[in-house]
């Protein structure tokens, strides 16, 4: 059984929701990275994303933009180097890992050697935010091919396409708070009853909530509609913050999270 | 929901994020429900003449014809609509179709200005509010153009992020497109972005070699041999060459920047130094690295800045209908001042490129062929800089 399934059917039968944290790769640097995933695993994540970083991220507010570019700056974050920080992280925790990247760093890389290197380093899932439903068939033999979870995204714009998305839909549904980028909020206009009212008369697998998810008291209240609740730009703020050592912070700001939810 | 639409060969389909899908499937129903709507076709062809002054003229280049002593050169002249370019063409499809579809406002992204003011201008037109994203570093350039799109009423939003240029504005678009979208339709300004965007605009902008056939047939009798037109992400070349495609005889030739030179890293010459790659919203031909980021790209011109091109465009090339070449800054300078003299025209920079690839063209051939070069914009936007890169200083103190 994938991580992902085994992790969350898991927590289904303890009544517990999920967390989900995001860090980009290689901010600041890709040692960083790997001691702040451990931590987030070590104080409640049950899953942890890591963002490939993207020259153009067109899903992602300016938090993540910015993150992007610190990692790509560097010069030593690209895939072949988050492969490696994946296999030390391997090494260290059996929880679920997901990358979240664009379709055109899969593509370029070569997407029958990326699921490939997936599968051998021990990622779980990728989320692709650019790749909608109708042109899945990018990837999805290449990841069945590997047993890695093309993770499926739908938003408050997804009306009826919801049906067909939550059906065909592996792992866990990403459920995208409100129209737009991610980045923190103050406020949601979304109608979260009608949406996950919608989601949940086609979604067999548990449905996480993403975008936006800033503060305990937010995770508490939208964990409240799903089974979990993802968190990005609000760890990524912190790292922008304390850097190399942003460790205790996140720490900190993972269990303030968890305590909320559960 | 069906499947990866809008392809050309390979190339084009519809990579954007879940919040558009519904956005770009309801644009493309409408696309399809109006585009032979006898009504919607007489409301947008008494706007191409009474608004936007079509036909552009056909012009016989007779000094240039004779000082580069081959094929007999005409000129389509773009730069003659309103607002100076091509753009216009395809703005006022996209405006009259947002009205159809209920949108009241509108977004676009611009890199030399001149889709931006289009925009502004139907915008101002209709009575819709508008909101030009444009990169910090041709807001700089562009500056004319900037105050031109306030005059009408358009709030121009500086793009900052990445490398400050046209592939920024278009991201910050799309990111505005994404959470404004149910009020907002997003009027892409060139052959690009996901389908229903490449065809459509593509449609729109063809009138331009529907136009030529018919003024040349009229002049000539005859096809013209070559056509010419400059290539950015590939709106007047897609324009200018798609009712020549069937017409075997006729060689199509887009005109890239190369900048500083295809050898250096500064040019925007996609399909010189391109790889395949997926990129706002299409398969295409993109400049990137290794790892599939988008590499900063460098022009004298604004407008043809960009490391993509349309998908129909990768797909003309790869079958070999079309030929591009690289044409330099310095080339296109040289071209801009040419025109200017031989002519008494002063095309855009962007459109200088085509100018510049016609001039190696036609001596090599025959005093019996014709060749026709798109003008898709004027260069009145462009003096400033020009001047700059001649080293003179004009401005106004």
């Amino acid at each position: 059984m994938n991580r992902i399934d085994a992790c969350l059917s898991k927590l289904k039968a303890e009544g517990k929701k999920a967390l989900i944290t995001f860090i980009t790769a290689g901010d600041p640097s890709l040692d960083t990275t790997e001691k702040l995933v451990l931590t987030m695993f070590d104080n409640g994540a049950d899953i942890i994303e890591i963002g490939v970083p993207f020259s153009d991220p067109i899903a992602e507010g300016t938090t993540i933009q910015e993150a992007s570019l610190r990692a790509l700056s560097t010069g030593e974050t690209n895939l072949d180097t988050i492969f490696e920080l994946v296999k030390r992280l391997r090494a260290k925790t059996d929880k679920p890992l997901v990358l979240m990247m664009y379709i055109n760093t899969i593509f370029r890389y070569g997407t029958e050697k990326f699921f490939k290197l997936c599968k051998e380093n021990g990622i779980d899932g990728v989320i692709v935010p650019d790749l909608p439903y109708e042109e899945r068939d990018e990837i999805l033999p290449y990841a069945k091919a590997n047993g890695i979870i093309p993770i499926s995204m739908v938003t408050p714009a997804s009306h009826e396409r919801i049906r067909a998305i939550a059906s065909q839909a592996e792992g866990f549904l990403y459920c995208v708070s409100s129209n737009g980028v991610t980045g923190t909020r103050s406020c949601f206009s979304t109608d979260f009853d009608s949406f996950f009212g919608e989601i949940k008369k086609s979604c067999k697998i548990p449905a996480m909530v993403g975008f936006g998810i800033s503060s305990p008291e937010q995770a508490k209240k939208m964990s409240g509609y799903c089974d979990g609740v993802i968190v990005g730009s609000a760890v990524v703020k912190i790292v922008a913050q304390y850097g190399k050592d942003s460790a205790e912070k996140v720490g900190e700001f993972t269990e303030s999270l968890k305590d909320a939810m559960n | 929901m069906s499947e990866s639409k809008g392809r050309y060969g390979i190339y084009g389909g519809q990579y954007v994020p879940e919040t558009v899908m519904n956005a770009v499937t309801e644009l493309e129903e409408a696309y399809n429900k109006y585009k032979d709507d006898p009504e919607f076709i007489a409301e947008l062809k008494k706007l191409y003449r009474d608004y936007a002054g079509r036909p552009s003229m056909l012009y016989y280049a007779d000094k240039m014809t004779k000082d580069l002593g081959g094929a007999k050169i005409y000129l389509k002249r773009e730069d003659l609509n309103h607002t100076g370019s091509h753009k216009i063409n395809n703005v006022l499809g996209q405006i009259l179709l947002a009205k159809r579809m209920g949108k009241k406002r509108i977004i676009a992204e611009t890199g030399a200005g001149q889709h931006g003011v289009a925009t502004a201008t139907v915008c101002a037109l209709f009575g819709l509010e508008c909101q030009v994203y444009m990169g910090a570093e041709d807001v700089k350039r562009q500056s004319l153009n900037v105050y031109r799109m306030n005059l009408l009423g358009t709030k121009v939003v500086p793009v900052e992020s990445g490398t400050a240029t046209l592939k920024d504005a278009i991201n910050e678009a799309m990111r505005d497109w994404c959470t404004n979208i149910s009020t907002t339709f997003y009027c892409i300004g060139s052959v690009m972005g996901p389908h229903p965007y490449p065809q459509m605009v593509r449609d729109f902008q063809k009138i331009i070699s529907e136009e030529t056939k018919a003024q040349l047939m009229e002049a000539e009798g005859r096809l013209p041999d070559c056509v010419v037109a400059c290539v950015g992400g590939g709106s007047n070349a897609m324009g200018s060459f798609y009712d020549f495609i069937g017409d075997e005889s006729v060689r199509l030739v887009g005109a890239e920047a190369a900048g500083k030179g295809i050898e250096t890293k500064l040019h925007a010459a996609t399909l010189a130094k391109g790889s395949l790659g997926i990129f706002h919203g299409m398969k295409s031909i993109f400049l990137q690295n290794e790892f599939g980021q988008i590499d900063p790209v460098y022009s004298i011109s604004a407008g043809l800045d960009y490391p993509g091109i349309g998908p129909e465009h990768a797909y003309l090339w790869e079958t070999k209908r079309a030929e591009y070449v690289d044409i330099t800054d310095e080339e296109a300078v040289q071209a801009f001042e040419y025109l200017s003299r031989t002519e008494g025209i002063i095309p855009a920079i962007e459109s200088s490129h085509a100018v510049a690839a016609a001039r190696k063209i036609a001596p090599t051939m025959g005093k019996d062929q014709i060749m026709v070069i798109t003008i898709s914009g004027r260069g009145d936007k462009d003096v400033y800089s020009i001047a700059k890169y001649r080293g003179i200083d004009i401005v106004e103190s």
